[in-house]
């Protein structure tokens, strides 16, 4: 009798258990957080959210799910404090289970702390900044396409060993700039440049004749610009304006989009070397991929942010459906578990710190002459293997890694 | 480098250049509030919307209308100057028996709801405006490499600002504006329509606006948030020269660009403070401004 | 500034206090009495994260109305103690490891000692040189705080999990958090109103309405203004410190000119120099704001609109409007 007992009392209990593992509402809620409106609305903004509904309905194809799916979005005007609100009502509110995308690097480093305290889940495409998987590295974040590190690495070591030996940053003055000039710094010295100086510029500055003029002074060889989006388009046209280039120096772009080559034309534009993740013309899947992109997004092809949403997407919903659980710390840690194939990025894995690593690849804009059309901007110099393109895991200064 | 007491003359030089241009910007604003306030004694909050609805006309006829920047140089300050004219008849002059202050936050709403209606139509990231074909290129001039637009910036700016001054102080219908608004009823008396006065001036102040948007449109990009960065320099650039005083506006305008500039060289962590703290100091000491009197 | 309407006053013959003044204290008692019943039950029906935004506001515009509503004094650079109380709030809080109050206490210290130095700087000044002055001193102080290593620039202060009041009762939860907010909320609140309703609140609406006529009474305006500009900056203060433990941050934006713009617009549409109006005009704002957030640059517009329209046709704001219409009413019988 007591057995039974048992055995009833056991079984109620696993029941119990095995029903605490479950999507509450049976309803996954995705938010797209991005810049919708200022200098970085290029780079995720609107596609961003083209790119997560892509993905949510290509999943639901493939995997018949249970539960719903749907996609919210928000603007977080490059505010921190907006950004952080909108995470707060989003999880508090509107069972919001994760946000992606998150161009901005102040931006995502607050909005990682929210997701923290509330247990949800970040994969963050947008942000540059490698302390998201360094000293404020967290377990519900996932650094997912590119950082500051990858990129000064690949682009400043690259310019050093090109002959570019004496630097001078323009540098956006916020997390993202800041990381990224601390990182290029270290990677020009360790390839033996001197940096020679540095000036900080307000994020989202239309006229950067004075920080030019700043540049010019220091006869430094390279100007490294540690800045995105509309930023950097404004630097390189002006410095044409300018004449910086005529008078014996160069630019050195560390954080380059398709987009803003797009804005700034190949005219001003060739020569520039950058790092990327992706280009929509470098093999059959990518080239499938953009091409259903731009027909949804004005027939503009995607960023390696929008390519990043894309996929982060569609391994979120993998790892919700294998542990059939929206708890954001056990998604994230799902999502840790094994390498994986993206169809995007190639063989991809994400480590403890929540770094997903990848090929990194580095690029030259084409002349006007080599382009055979729109979006034909790129040709590839090398591909800097994963293991190699990201910081080793043991530097980083991130609390989860023993 | 040439060097003169530690100082890199070429630099320096640059930084003064640069200050130039923008002075010439905090000129010809704060020449159109000067205006404003000194003949009208309406403080125009929406000055800087203004400006940035004039750079967008620019932007309009060269983008729909195929008319570039020669055309919007006649055309913007007109249509700017007819904007004027409509917010002063259908809502300042019901303001002008309050206090001052009313007028005040009036154009501060006015401002608020250009800028929110240009930044959800466009964004707040900027279009590109290029620089005219006739003044592309530029002198090198050893020190550094002077852009041709911006030496014309700087000329242009300089002419208008004393043409005004010249038709405000030294003309009959300078006088006649300056009468209507110390002694409205006599002049009124002498029969002189003086609420015409007053609208036509309010739409000369809105109109210069209007063509500042169209100098800058090339160098400063043409955004829905250009107004607001720069209403609150020119707001201290118009009292540190004094709030009736065209000629101090334009005096201040070209020397606290030059200031800025020269903190941008020796202390560039000042450079946007520099201005808000003359203000303050002349605020305190001789509160009518440098060329005010009241 | 002076307002256009203003409550009549009899003059006291034989009673102590006359009837107008029964009535307005009357008014006012049920007014506290019904604003607080629903503020102690609104976190059960609205999401109280915006209820606590409201009510920071609310203290922060009833503490601007105190200066200008009452004192007649235009600032255009309040947000310098609202922002500045806030980092260091959000400062104390994350890096010295102060317990909430003592971080909002640090806070409000901070805007008082501000509003000293600026209230001797700008009180010399009338009307529209007194705005000016005052927005040049918070452009300073907007500058100096995106320079400035410790407020962290444009990513301004993160401030983590929200901390113990008095070491004793954890704040993260959000009902405590709210029903903490409210108690000071009701401090300022009711600090105000006996401001207002005292002598020196009585002194300090004469000097708004004639300030010559006060003068050679003998009271020394200056004095009575300073004094008025430094209250109103400490409440901006306790505003701002304690807005920073909700939200576990401090940002440019608190300090940015156009909030400035944002507390005239509160107490002008609640109703200037009334005693709700402010907090009215504060939750109708962070509601627009809140609700119409998806709208994005539309909420500007629809602030713009509210100026103008508040500039031109409705000038005593909501609460202004609607004591009009009830003391109308009372003397019609």
């Amino acid at each position: 009798m007591r057995l039974k007992m048992l055995a009833a009392a056991a079984a109620l209990a696993l029941g119990v258990g095995s029903a605490q593992a479950q999507i509450s509402g049976n309803t996954i809620k995705i938010g797209v957080l991005s810049d919708m409106s200022s200098l970085y609305a290029d780079i995720g903004g609107p596609g961003s959210v083209v790119a997560a509904k892509m993905a949510v309905e290509d999943w639901e194809k493939m995997h018949h799910p249970k539960f719903k799916i749907e996609v919210v979005s928000g603007d977080h005007l490059n505010k921190p404090d907006v950004g952080a609100q909108i995470a707060r009502k989003w999880y508090d509110e509107e069972g919001v289970d994760v946000i992606v995308d998150t161009p901005n690097s102040g931006v995502a480093l607050a909005v990682s702390q929210v997701t923290r305290e509330k247990n949800k889940a970040f994969i963050g495409s947008g942000p540059g900044s490698s302390d998201l998987t360094g000293s404020k590295c967290s377990p519900n974040t996932i650094h997912w396409v590119y950082d500051t590190w990858m990129l000064a690495n690949g682009t400043g070591t690259a310019v050093v060993k090109h002959g570019g030996n004496t630097w001078f940053f323009i540098t956006a003055d916020y997390a993202f700039g800041h990381a990224l000039e601390r990182d290029t710094t270290n990677a020009v010295e360790k390839a033996g440049g001197k940096v020679l100086g540095s000036v900080k510029v307000p994020l989202n500055t239309q006229d950067f004749s004075s920080f030019l003029l700043q540049a010019q002074a220091s006869k430094a060889k390279i100007i490294g610009l540690a800045n995105a989006g509309g930023d950097t388009i404004n630097s390189i046209k002006q410095a044409a304006e300018f004449g910086i280039v005529k008078g014996g120096q160069n630019l050195a772009g560390l954080l380059v989009f398709i987009s803003d080559v797009h804005g700034i034309g190949l005219e001003k534009a060739q020569g520039l070397i950058l790092t990327a993740n992706f280009y929509w013309d470098m093999n059959d899947k990518t080239r499938a991929w953009s091409k259903r992109f731009a027909k949804l997004d004005n027939n503009k092809m995607p960023t390696m942010v929008q390519a990043g949403v894309y996929t982060s997407v569609l391994e979120y919903l993998n790892a919700v459906n294998a542990i059939h659980s929206d708890d954001g710390g056990k998604v994230i840690a799902q999502m840790k578990k094994k390498p994986f194939d993206d169809p995007l990025f190639g063989k991809s894995r994400v480590r403890e710190d929540g770094r997903n690593i990848h090929d990194a690849y580095l690029f030259q804009v084409k002349t006007p002459a080599e382009s055979k059309g729109p979006y034909d901007y790129y040709k590839l110099l090398a591909t800097i293997p994963a293991d190699e393109a990201f910081r080793p895991l043991k530097d980083g200064g991130c609390p989860l890694v023993k | 480098m040439t060097t003169l007491f530690g100082i890199s003359v070429p630099a320096l030089m640059g930084q003064l250049l640069i200050g130039l241009i923008n002075g010439s910007f905090y000129a010809l604003l704060s020449l159109g509030l000067a205006v404003i306030f000194g003949l009208l004694n309406i403080i125009n909050f929406t000055h800087g919307a203004q400006y940035m609805v004039g750079a967008f006309v620019a932007w309009f006829l060269l983008d729909k209308a195929g008319l570039g920047y020669w055309w919007a140089l006649l055309l913007v300050p007109i249509v700017l100057a007819a904007v004027g004219v409509l917010i002063e008849r259908l809502m300042l002059k019901h303001l002008y028996k309050l206090d001052h202050l009313y007028g005040l936050l009036l154009t501060f709403g006015l401002a608020l709801i250009f800028e929110g209606v240009f930044t959800k139509r466009f964004g707040s990231a900027g279009l590109p405006y290029s620089i005219p074909d006739k003044l592309s290129g530029g002198y090198n001039l050893g020190f550094m490499f002077l852009p041709t637009y911006r030496a014309w910036v700087i000329a242009a700016s300089l002419v208008i600002c004393l043409g005004t001054w010249f038709m405000i102080e030294r003309t009959k219908l300078g006088s006649y504006l300056r009468a209507a608004t110390e002694n409205p009823s006599m002049v009124q008396a002498f029969g002189v329509n003086v609420p015409r006065m007053v609208t036509l001036t309010y739409g000369l102040g809105v109109g210069l606006a209007g063509l500042a948007g169209v100098f800058a449109a090339p160098i400063y990009q043409v955004s829905p948030q250009m107004g607001s960065s720069l209403i609150i320099v020119v707001f201290a650039v118009v009292v540190i020269g004094g709030m009736g005083s065209i000629m101090g506006s334009i005096v201040t305008g070209f020397g606290l660009g030059i200031i800025e500039g020269l903190t941008k060289y020796f202390y560039p962590e000042a450079s946007n403070t520099v201005i808000f703290v003359i203000m303050a100091i002349v605020l305190m000491v001789r509160p009518q401004g440098l060329f005010g009197q009241r | 500034m002076a307002t256009d309407a203003k409550p009549q006053h009899e003059e006291a013959a034989q009673p102590l206090v006359s009837r107008d003044e029964l009535w307005e204290a009357r008014y006012h008692r049920n007014g506290f009495v019904a604003l607080f019943a629903i503020l102690v039950v609104a976190p059960a029906v609205v999401y109280p994260v915006f209820l606590m935004n409201a009510l920071c506001f609310a203290l922060f515009a009833c503490a601007f109305n105190l200066l200008l509503g009452f004192g007649g004094l235009l600032s255009f650079g309040h947000a310098m103690f609202l922002g500045m109380a806030g980092y260091v709030s959000a400062y104390a809080a994350r890096s010295w490891g102060l317990t909430p109050e003592l971080a909002i206490l640090a806070g409000t210290a901070t805007a008082t000692a501000l509003g000293v130095v600026s209230g001797l700087i700008a009180i010399r000044r009338q009307g529209i040189y007194f705005a000016m002055i005052t927005l040049a001193l918070a452009q300073m102080v907007f500058f100096f705080c995106l320079q400035a290593p410790f407020t962290g620039g444009e990513d301004g202060i993160q401030t983590g999990p929200r901390g113990k009041l008095l070491g004793l009762l954890p704040l993260s939860d959000s009902t405590a958090m709210y029903y903490t907010v409210l108690a000071i909320f009701a401090f300022g609140f009711f600090l105000i109103y006996r401001i207002i309703h005292s002598p020196f609140g009585q002194v300090l609406k004469a000097i708004r309405d004639n300030e010559p006529r006060a003068v050679s009474l003998g009271y020394r305006a200056e004095r009575y203004k300073l004094a008025a500009f430094i209250m109103s900056a400490a409440l901006s203060g306790l505003a701002g410190a304690t807005k920073a433990i909700v939200f576990q941050q401090a940002s440019l934006t608190d300090v940015h000119w156009t909030m400035s713009g944002e507390v005239v617009l509160m107490t002008l549409v609640g109703g200037l120099g009334t005693v709700f109006g402010p907090v009215v005009g504060a939750f109708v704002l962070i509601a627009m704001e809140s609700y119409l957030s998806e709208l994005g640059a539309w909420f500007t517009v629809a602030e713009g609109v509210i100026f103008v329209a508040c500039v031109l046709a409705f000038r005593r704001g909501i609460l202004g409007e609607i004591e009009a219409w009830l003391r109308r009413r009372r003397h019609r019988r």
